[in-house]
């Protein structure tokens, strides 16, 4: 039973950044019907930019976390701008290749910029973890867990409080009418992919820390994302959330019950089962086709 | 005339290791034929289906398993009391299993994968090659993990005049890939311009106009997938026998993209598009290194090469290059008819 | 009629979440006849066409063609058994050719088996030029033989829909549902689509049609169906219809039904 509850709370503190993630991906996804190949770059952009900014720059460890996220935003604004504001209009296809050239391009960046060597970050938080009863938890896990929550709730904050969060709801569910009501179309898609990308790379600046930084780390972190989606529901924020701590949840349980090997497995293993019984995901609306 | 340049070009083709010094530039030679036809089958899928399929590396992975398995011989345990094992058998009982499995797990992934669309199907597609993946590193017992497998048999023929031929040497892998190249070409020639290739493209091109006409969207979806995996599957081994060595590696999400890359540049749902982006895309590498560029920058030359190609030639190059074709024949065809007294050039 | 008809529509409902689309409809089509499916915009037409040929689920009720039963069957099933419709919005192949478009059209008529097509058996090539032969007549049949090279999409508007219909009927359907076949054709174009409907009835083949050009279904039909806001609402000869009370003000609202009275 204690080791279903130190899995348990695992689960918890890794689950809140996977939430990041799925959040992020399944704004953009939704919204923009981009099959975002570079999110998984973005991650492993917080993750450096906390290395250059933390290791290289001595800089606080706080700032350089806020200052993290925001060049992740500002790094998916230009993206968007750049690359997907010309193919408003075309298939799922062309902006999925373009953004497969992105992904290409920006890791092999990242690796020429800081070579293959995984690189540690220094985090402030006593080495020491803090005990509860039966189970343990290290501080800086801790304090990952809360920020991803603060996050989670400013992101639900913007996306049912404010105006923008109300256009981006709006473009969601009917682009066109969202367009002959006035609203920019164009504004709403970079600021959805700065919003996912930011959160992409707090995930990372969060989790750089606590593991390490390579320049692959966005793989998998995307494959995950991707899995987080299909479980929450394309456009599901609150299915992503969920997403997130059950997919956290599943690999703790899988790793430590059935082998730790196939702990990256569980994720698409999850979505495989789910495809076979609920092919909509587990809290989508049916999406109709024809 | 089309046949005797085919016939001319197969030739020429066929020629080349006789002439041919440099081994190496014979072994580019077999890695690229093996891609273009991976290629060939993800263009099937991809191309004339209209399918998001980015987990077709799991295909060939399952090939080039499967076929170094068969001719290695195997034991290992898949349930508590229970062994599959069997004893090694010739390479090319191995290979025809190798197209078999595939084709099969193209049926089962298929059969799953497409109770969703769209941007769900590729998640789901990617997936799958990624379970593959992690059951080829961790199910040691079967597939050695990390550590390889390792001494795969190469090709032995019975050849007229050779008698027992082992194919050790890259000449004879070369006609082997050539072999395996043509006949995977007209297989798909074949089902393009039947009747189930023009359901495949009805299904792509207007889905409900399709089932309003009869044809059913699981059917053709998941027969392209098979087809299409077992020739990838073809392509696995071919892989596992010329390389002889295959390990998990070869799952890598990085060779599905660089199959996209090549069918996409090349010009999807063309016959000739996958071969001019294999040939582009498994020679470019070594051009690229003749200049002395780190394996970084190549991909990054990649990744800006394909972005370029998707803005400027969104169809390809091979459908860009036809369509300018056609354009100069009709204004040099428009520039006769408009001065027929000219004399010809 | 004493005959079991060949379409039997009886209580088709259909429901968006709150909102009633179709509520408690039932019309009956007799085999060899035109039937229209008249109403004014959003009475309900195309969304009972789309549950008919199964790309819409009824929320109620039950559908049967010669006494199998239609409810959840797939489009393609549905198509099998020999209903085929045409679209509202232009629905042809645009990247394809004329010729490819009907080649298409034929799938259900053609037999080739995966493995044989790979083989190159000459069964195979000497259906192809059968089905090439067929592909042809149906050309001719519409009217488009001198277009058979051109893409789909390069074909001027009323030809598009003409070549819609030939697609359809490639599918050798008992019933063809059109939706709106000559919405946005001149009165020429209508007219030449008018005598083609005359001779797909010489075909022995049943129409079900929904229509808007008042004149066209005057014309061509047997029998008329009125529906309004999801409900049938008069349905008879197309002499009756024109007198009824209820389609008139459906159509052109209270004031005039109560000049015509």
């Amino acid at each position: 039973m204690d080791q279903f509850l130190q899995h348990g709370l695992n689960a918890l503190m890794l689950g809140g950044t996977y939430a990041l993630l799925g959040i992020g991906l399944t704004l953009i996804f939704g919204i923009m019907r981009v099959v975002n190949f570079t999110h998984g770059e973005l991650y492993a952009f917080g993750a450096y930019m906390m290395y250059m900014l933390v290791m290289l720059a001595g800089a606080n460890f706080f700032l350089s976390l806020a200052l993290a996220v925001v060049l992740g935003v500002a790094l998916g604004a230009s993206l968007e701008f750049t690359l997907l504001r010309k193919l408003r209009g075309a298939d799922i296809d062309t902006t999925m290749l373009v953004m497969i050239g992105a992904w290409i391009a920006l890791q092999n960046a990242e690796q020429l910029a800081w070579t293959g060597v995984a690189k540690s970050i220094d985090s402030p938080f006593p080495a020491a973890p803090l005990v509860i009863g039966p189970v343990s938890v290290l501080w800086n896990r801790v304090f990952v867990f809360v920020v991803a929550l603060a996050l989670i709730a400013a992101t639900y904050a913007l996306i049912h409080h404010t105006r923008l969060g109300k256009a981006m709801r709006a473009t969601f569910q009917d682009r066109d009418t969202a367009a002959l009501m006035g609203i920019q179309i164009g504004t709403i898609h970079t600021a959805t992919f700065a919003l996912g990308s930011g959160l992409a790379a707090a995930a990372g600046a969060l989790l750089g820390p606590v593991f390490v930084a390579y320049p692959t780390m966005g793989d998998l972190a995307a494959l995950k994302a991707f899995a987080i989606v299909i479980l929450g529901g394309l456009g599901n924020i609150a299915g992503a959330t969920a997403g997130g701590f059950i997919l956290a949840l599943a690999e703790e349980l899988g790793a430590g019950y059935i082998s730790s090997g196939y702990r990256d497995a569980m994720g698409f293993v999850l979505i495989i089962l789910i495809l076979a019984f609920r092919p909509t995901g587990l809290f989508a609306q049916k999406e109709r086709i024809g | 005339m089309k046949n005797a340049l085919t016939a001319l070009w197969l030739a020429f083709l066929a020629s080349i290791p006789l002439w041919m010094a440099n081994p190496y530039v014979l072994h580019i030679l077999v890695v690229t034929g093996i891609f273009i036809v991976a290629a060939m089958s993800l263009n099937l899928l991809l191309g004339y289906a209209g399918q998001l399929s980015l987990g077709h590396v799991a295909f060939f992975g399952v090939g080039a398993y499967t076929s170094a398995l068969v001719s290695l011989g195997f034991s290992a345990q898949i349930a508590p009391g229970m062994v599959a094992a069997m004893d090694p058998k010739p390479v090319w009982s191995a290979m025809a299993a190798a197209i078999l499995v595939a084709g099969a797990f193209g049926w089962f992934i298929g059969k799953l994968a497409f109770k969703v669309r769209g941007a769900y199907f590729v998640i789901v597609s990617i997936s799958f090659a990624e379970v593959v993946r992690l059951v080829a590193v961790n199910w040691v017992e079967l597939t050695q993990g990390p550590m390889a497998l390792n001494n795969i048999p190469p090709l032995t023929l019975w050849l007229p005049g050779l008698g027992e031929h082992a194919f050790w040497k890259k000449p004879e892998n070369y006609w082997l890939v050539l072999a395996v190249a043509v006949i995977s070409y007209i297989v798909i020639r074949r089902l393009v311009h039947s009747r189930a290739g023009r359901a495949m493209i009805a299904l792509r091109e207007n889905e409900p106009l399709a089932t309003s006409v009869g044809i059913d969207v699981t059917r053709y979806l998941v027969l392209t997938t098979v087809v299409s995996a077992a020739i990838a599957g073809a392509a696995g081994a071919l892989y596992a026998h010329y390389v002889r060595i295959v390990d998990p590696d070869v799952f890598l999400f990085i060779y599905t993209v660089t199959m996209v890359i090549m069918v996409v540049t090349g010009g999807k749902g063309t016959l000739a598009g996958p071969i001019v982006g294999g040939l582009i895309f498994g020679l470019l590498p070594e051009t690229l290194r003749a200049f002395a560029i780190k394996p970084e920058a190549q991909w990054i030359v990649y990744g800006v090469l394909m972005v370029m190609v998707v803005y400027f030639l969104p169809e390809g190059i091979v459908p860009a290059a036809c369509q300018w074709w056609q354009r100069r024949q009709a204004s040099v065809a428009a520039a006769a008819a408009a001065s027929p007294s000219r004399p010809a050039q | 009629m004493t005959r079991a008809p060949l379409l039997d529509v009886k209580g088709l409902t259909i429901c968006f979440g709150g909102l009633v689309a179709i509520d408690g409809v039932s019309l009956e089509v007799q085999e060899g006849e035109v039937l229209s499916l008249i109403g004014p915009n959003g009475a309900g037409k195309t969304t009972a066409f789309n549950a008919i040929t199964g790309y819409l689920a009824p929320s109620a009720g039950e559908i049967r063609f010669r006494g199998a039963r239609l409810n959840g069957l797939k489009p393609n099933h549905i198509a099998e058994l020999g209903l085929v419709r045409t679209f509202q919005k232009t629905s042809v192949f645009g990247g394809r050719s004329v010729l490819e478009n009907i080649l298409i059209g034929l799938h259900l008529r053609s037999r080739q088996q995966p493995l044989a097509i790979m083989f190159g058996l000459p069964s195979v090539a000497r259906e192809e030029r059968e089905l090439e032969a067929e592909a042809r007549r149906i050309l001719e049949f519409a009217g488009l033989a001198a277009r058979a090279g051109e893409l789909g999409s390069a074909l001027p508007y009323g030809e598009q829909r003409l070549l819609e219909i030939a697609v359809a009927l490639a599918a050798k359907p008992q019933l063809l549902l059109l939706d709106e076949p000559v919405s946005g054709m001149n009165p020429v174009e209508t007219e030449s689509f008018m005598a083609k409907l005359a001779e797909i009835r010489v075909l022995g083949i049943t129409v079900l049609l929904v229509e808007h050009d008042m004149r066209m279904v005057m014309g061509v039909s047997d029998r008329i169906v009125c529906l309004n806001q999801g409900r049938v609402i008069a349905s008879g000869t197309p002499a009756e219809i024109r007198r009824d009370p209820e389609v008139i003000r459906a159509f052109l609202g209270e004031r005039y039904a109560r000049a015509q009275s």
